[in-house]
């Protein structure tokens, strides 16, 4: 009961207390409130700052890993296309050396042949003397001929003169002319006098036996063949020979040089420049009146004249679609198919 | 009178008149006769005994006629005046005038023809061309030929002759008559063709649409010399214009046979032979190629050796054609000693148009490569060309082609011994050159840079006065540029002086 009379004594400052304590509490309440708030707020914006955080983290590890992956593959891209421009590299230069080779090959055997122009120039002093000889053999032969010739005929014109002059032969009484005593010796016409036979009267002609040579002749015996058994259906040999010793029958490409067109162009214009007595160009008078330019008016706003397209041409150029892209081609590198048909060796495809 | 009588009369008229025709004939064949013949009027004379009723008088008439026209072309314009040939073109034309005045009468076409276009031009008018055709057709030899001589000497003037005579039908006949044994009738057919084939390519190639050049091949052995002249004249004519025909020529394979013909005793033939393979070598390197492997360049240089004078030149021509194709061929001429026998043929001979051809044929031989300018170095041509470019007396056309020949030759010569005696004498166009060989060579061989200056090269180079920024003046500066300073400076002209001046200036310690 003590108790009770205290609280009831300690009622009015209970109740003092309690509205004192609640102004105090009314006029801190802003402040606590306010500051609360702030609290909750700090601790509210930690939270999810650190949510923020944490999905930032889980966001970046996902890029991370994403993008790992995507560089991985396009490394890998790229590293197949290096691995190939390596490669084709290294093919293009073992195709410039073959080619190398090739060309020093082709050019040294077939356009300049050093070995083959020396033993054609050998090959032509040799013919050179053969033919000096044989034609001084032959000159030779033809004088010693035209000598013999006119030998004979003298000959056989004084034997014709000695024959009709036979009566004049010096006979034992009575020496002949060309006999002089007063010579040492009888003179040449007297000996030929002496020797020539009469003119004869032609009888028919013998018959003459020509000797039998047959058993001069050797005896050949035919040898046994080396096999028994026939072999097989073999090619002719001169068809083994040709294929053996068949020349290089290069392709038209092959043969062209490789500055062909160039060298083409040059001859062409050296032709042009050979061929053109004037080099002025002749303009004719008639065409006076065509070449002259149109002069516009000063005042208009458009350029009155006319147009090319539609009279001097039909067909629209436009300059810019056609930047950057190589002009058509119109002439393509032959196909070749047909080079080798009816000229290879084997047999192989000709079924028909 | 007795009907006797009067035919005496008749038959001494006759004897006289023979007498009359056979003297003027006789007379006609001296030529010294035909002055006072002419004077005497015998043309008026001559012309009606062509008409005669006997046939001997006729004939002798012609021959006397023809004999006449052929010494004096005045005669022959006479004779076309006077109207006889339209006379004559009719008795060839008759089937049943005797042979012998055919070929009179073949005769006095033919001496008119000869002298001069416009009389061919007559002769033709006259309508000779066909009674020469119809009488080519005849069966005696001696008519042809005369017949063919006479064609062969109207299209010998000009082209439009020539293709009249064609257009007659000619040639088939003339190569028929080609295959007759008679060796007069053969020459002269193969005279005519080559009078024919000379003037035109369109005219070669109807004589060889008809097959001639096989004809002509086959003869070409034949021992009669005037023969084998006419045979090589027509097939180089033939062969002259383009190259289709002379290729057709060559496949006929006349080499090597007409190598053999280079060594004929006949001047003339010798010399057809060699204007035959340089018509043919003149047109492509392939041509010039077979001949040179049938080992042509011998056989030509062997007869350059053996002729002197005015047939020469067609040697040397061919020589210097096949040299000019390409520089294999040049090397092949080198190879066959060609360079000598030019050398001795310029020595010898005296005219200018051979020695000419000569440098012309050096500088297409020597113009190829160094090589080939050194073996042509070696020959010592360089100052007989030198002398010639240099000699006022010398024509125009000989000088202008051996400044040419030295010139190319010296553009690609590096043999040093040869240019050195050159360095004296050339003139300052030629010398541009030496030079120039020389500043390329220097630089590179010293055994060559101590030869010249032992041999007084350098101190010559140092006497040329040369413009400032002239082309000389570069090379001189770069073989100057081969030596030390020193050697320069002693071989400079006036370095003596110099020298001297220093021993006056120099004070003995």
């Amino acid at each position: 009961m003590a108790r009770l009379e205290k609280l009831y004594s300690q009622a009015e400052n209970i109740k003092e207390q309690y509205f004192i304590r609640n102004r105090i509490a009314e006029e801190n309440r802003q402040k606590e409130n306010e500051a609360a708030v702030r609290i909750q707020s700090w601790f509210r914006g930690c939270q999810v700052r650190e949510f923020l955080s944490h999905l930032h983290k889980k966001a970046t590890l996902i890029q991370k890993i994403w993008r790992g992956f995507t560089a991985r593959a396009l490394f890998r891209q790229r590293v197949k296309t290096a691995y190939f421009i390596m490669k084709m590299n290294f093919y293009n230069k073992m195709a410039v050396k073959i080619q190398q080779r090739w060309r020093g090959y082709y050019v040294r055997k077939y356009v300049h042949n050093y070995y083959a122009r020396k033993r054609y120039l050998e090959g032509l002093t040799r013919k050179n003397e053969h033919i000096r000889r044989d034609l001084e053999e032959f000159a030779e032969l033809q004088r010693r001929e035209r000598e013999r010739i006119t030998l004979e005929k003298e000959e056989k014109e004084k034997s014709i003169q000695a024959q009709r002059l036979h009566f004049l032969l010096s006979t034992k009484q009575c020496p002949g002319v060309f006999n002089s005593p007063f010579r040492a010796e009888p003179d040449e016409m007297e000996l030929r006098l002496r020797k020539v036979k009469p003119l004869l009267v032609r009888s028919a002609p013998k018959e003459r036996k020509t000797p039998d040579l047959s058993y001069l002749m050797p005896k050949r015996e035919r040898l046994p063949p080396i096999h028994k058994k026939p072999q097989g259906p073999f090619r002719p040999p001169l068809e083994v020979q040709q294929q053996r010793h068949r020349p290089l029958e290069p392709s038209l490409r092959m043969a062209t040089s490789i500055t062909a067109l160039e060298e083409a162009r040059e001859e062409l214009k050296r032709q042009e420049w050979r061929t053109c007595v004037i080099d002025q160009a002749f303009l004719p008078f008639s065409n006076t009146s065509r070449n002259k330019q149109y002069e516009g008016m000063m005042r208009t706003s458009t350029p009155f004249e006319q147009v090319a397209y539609g009279t001097k041409h039909f067909r629209e150029e436009h300059k810019e679609y056609l930047k950057g892209k190589k002009p058509f081609k119109t002439v393509f590198t032959t196909c070749h198919v047909f080079d080798k048909f009816g000229r290879l060796y084997s047999d192989a495809g000709n079924i028909v | 009178m007795s009907q006797r009588q009067i035919l005496q009369v008749f038959e001494q008229y006759q004897k006289a008149r023979t007498q009359f025709v056979q003297t003027v004939a006789d007379l006609a064949s001296r030529p010294q006769n035909t002055e006072t013949l002419q004077n005497a009027g015998v043309m008026s004379l001559l012309r009606p005994l062509l008409l005669d009723a006997v046939p001997t008088i006729q004939q002798t008439a012609a021959l006397a006629l023809g004999r006449l026209a052929n010494y004096n072309d005045d005669l022959a314009e006479a004779v076309v005046k006077g109207d006889i040939l339209p006379q004559l073109v009719f008795s060839l034309a008759e089937q049943n005038t005797q042979r012998f005045y055919k070929k009179a009468a073949a005769f006095v076409l033919r001496a008119v023809a000869k002298h001069s276009p416009e009389l061919a031009q007559a002769v033709v008018d006259c309508g000779a061309l066909d009674a020469l055709v119809i009488s080519l057709e005849e069966f005696d030899p001696g008519v042809k030929e005369a017949a063919a001589w006479a064609i062969g000497y109207i299209a010998r003037h000009n082209a439009q002759l020539s293709q009249a005579v064609v257009d007659a039908g000619v040639v088939p006949l003339l190569v028929l008559c080609m295959q007759e044994p008679e060796i007069a009738l053969r020459r002269v057919a193969a005279s005519a063709l080559s009078d024919i084939a000379k003037h035109s390519p369109e005219l070669a190639q109807t004589v060889v649409d008809t097959g001639a050049i096989a004809h002509l091949a086959q003869m070409i052995l034949n021992p009669d010399a005037k023969l084998k002249r006419q045979i090589f004249s027509a097939l180089s004519q033939i062969a002259k214009h383009s190259v289709d025909v002379a290729e057709m020529v060559v496949e006929a394979e006349i080499f090597p046979a007409a190598l053999v013909c280079l060594k004929d005793p006949d001047e003339y033939v010798r010399k057809n032979v060699a204007t035959l393979i340089r018509e043919i070598t003149k047109h492509t390197p392939e041509l010039s190629q077979i001949i040179v492997n049938v080992g042509g360049i011998a056989a030509v240089i062997d007869y350059l050796g053996d002729s002197r004078g005015n047939v020469r030149l067609p040697g040397i021509m061919m020589l210097g054609y096949v040299a000019t194709h390409s520089e294999n061929l040049a090397m092949a001429v080198i190879v066959s000693k060609g360079v000598p026998q030019l050398a001795i043929c310029l020595e010898e001979e005296q005219e200018d148009h051979i020695k000419a051809a000569t440098a012309w044929a050096f500088g297409q031989i020597g113009r190829h490569t160094p090589e080939h300018a050194k073996a042509i170095a070696v020959a010592n041509v360089f100052p007989k060309l030198l002398s010639l470019y240099l000699d006022s007396e010398s024509s125009e056309d000989l000088q202008v082609k051996a400044k040419k020949a030295l010139k190319s030759i010296l553009q690609k010569c590096t043999y040093l011994p040869a240019l050195e005696p050159l360095l004296y004498e050339a003139p300052s166009n030629i010398l541009k050159h030496v030079i120039c060989q020389f500043s390329k060579v220097l630089p590179h061989d010293s055994k060559a840079r101590r030869l010249f200056v032992t041999s007084g090269g350098l101190k010559k180079v140092q006497e040329i006065k040369a413009e400032p920024g002239s082309a000389i003046q570069e090379y001189i500066n770069a073989i100057n540029s081969c030596y030390p300073e020193e050697i320069v400076r002693y071989y400079s002209p006036g370095y003596s002086e110099i020298l001297l001046e220093r021993i006056d200036n120099y004070q003995p310690v």
